[in-house]
């Protein structure tokens, strides 16, 4: 009973990587990333308290290996932007999702980081997406913490087939490198 | 409640106070724009009066209002102030409280501060200026407190667009780089 998490398993890794055709080290390294998540919680407003909640031992994210906040970007690889985000904030997010190493993830959680929420007026930015890419969009007002743990699944199947927005720009810049070397 | 204040503020400065009323326990005086300071100083330094606790500061946009009593055919017009700023006061000591409310055009968006009298309506005169445009004139540093410097117009006017946005960064920024690499092949 119960809902099987299918991708915590490496031979199950194998699957998705065969599907995403990489190599066995990607694999082996994707597998590894999306156990060890250590999560930036930007956090701006109510949603926090929700955030708390998920992380507290009752829903427990440490779970699915994202144990740990970091509160410095160059520690973290999960950029949680968790709240309100004002256009005033915009470069000051812009500047933590820029100093985080890569490859790096973001989630936006609840309806204000995904969308803006309730907020239309001059002060609300319409959701982070505006500023930084964001893998998953968590909804509700605040969400439930059993959503958040199935964002995090659905991010951790992400990292597993290297669709992450930060790990298809290494590879395209991967590609572009190779093309250039072959010309030369 | 605190009909005595208006009472004696009425007697002092009878030429400087153009009407007084009371709503919800408020006492309200509307006050001439030239002689709040005269007044305001009066209201701080008299012993019956000794209004130390400034409360807070604030602007009503009256752009589309209609008084009450005021057929619906007649708008409030452009010869009528736009602006109602709002002084509430309160004294510790003698525990009354008033309002002093200024009318301001909108053509002529300005009142003298009152920040060197009350050194607490320094931030609130700013948030004013910030939302609403009201210039005030004497303010140590009039700048805007809430919102960046980059943006344009004073959003809770009635008449700036709902959804007006003045972002500072935008995802073409971001991916600006990445296409130039492409480009360049």
């Amino acid at each position: 009973m119960g809902v099987e998490i299918t991708t915590t398993r490496l031979s199950d890794a194998a699957l998705w990587a065969k599907a995403a055709k990489q190599s066995k080290l990607d694999q082996v390294t994707n597998w590894g990333r999306k156990f060890s998540l250590f999560s930036y919680p930007f956090v701006t407003a109510c949603c926090g308290m929700e955030f708390m909640s998920v992380a507290a031992p009752k829903y427990d994210l440490a779970r699915f290996g994202a144990e740990f906040p970091r509160f410095s970007p160059r520690q973290s690889d999960l950029l949680m932007v968790v709240g309100t985000i004002t256009e005033k904030q915009g470069p000051a997010l812009k500047r933590v999702y820029d100093q985080m190493a890569e490859p790096k993830w973001v989630i936006a959680f609840g309806v204000c980081a995904s969308t803006g929420g309730f907020y239309q007026n001059y002060h609300a930015m319409p959701g982070c997406d505006q500023v930084i890419p964001v893998d998953v969009y968590i909804p509700g007002c605040p969400p439930r913490p059993e959503q958040v743990l199935d964002a995090l699944i659905m991010l951790m199947d992400r990292i597993q087939a290297g669709r992450g927005h930060s790990q298809l720009a290494i590879k395209r810049e991967q590609i572009i490198a190779s093309a250039a070397q072959d010309e030369g | 409640m605190s009909q005595k204040v208006l009472d004696a503020l009425t007697t002092a400065h009878a030429a400087a106070i153009e009407r007084t009323e009371s709503q919800h326990g408020d006492e309200i005086a509307w006050v001439k724009r030239d002689q709040l300071v005269a007044v305001a100083t009066w209201l701080k330094n008299d012993p019956a009066m000794a209004f130390d606790a400034p409360v807070f500061c604030t602007c009503i946009d009256r752009l589309d209002w209609r008084p009450l009593g005021v057929a619906p055919s007649q708008h409030w017009s452009e010869d009528k102030p736009r602006f109602e700023v709002c002084y509430q006061l309160r004294s510790s000591k003698h525990r009354h409280r008033v309002r002093l409310k200024i009318a301001v055009p909108e053509h002529d968006a300005r009142l003298p501060s009152l920040a060197g009298l009350w050194p607490a309506f320094d931030w609130q005169e700013r948030e004013t200026f910030d939302m609403y445009g009201i210039k005030f004139e004497g303010h140590p540093d009039l700048r805007r407190i809430y919102l960046y410097e980059e943006f344009v117009g004073y959003p809770l006017r009635k008449d700036y667009p709902k959804e007006k946005r003045q972002p500072l960064v935008r995802r073409d920024d971001l991916t600006r780089s990445t296409s130039s690499v492409g480009k360049e092949k």
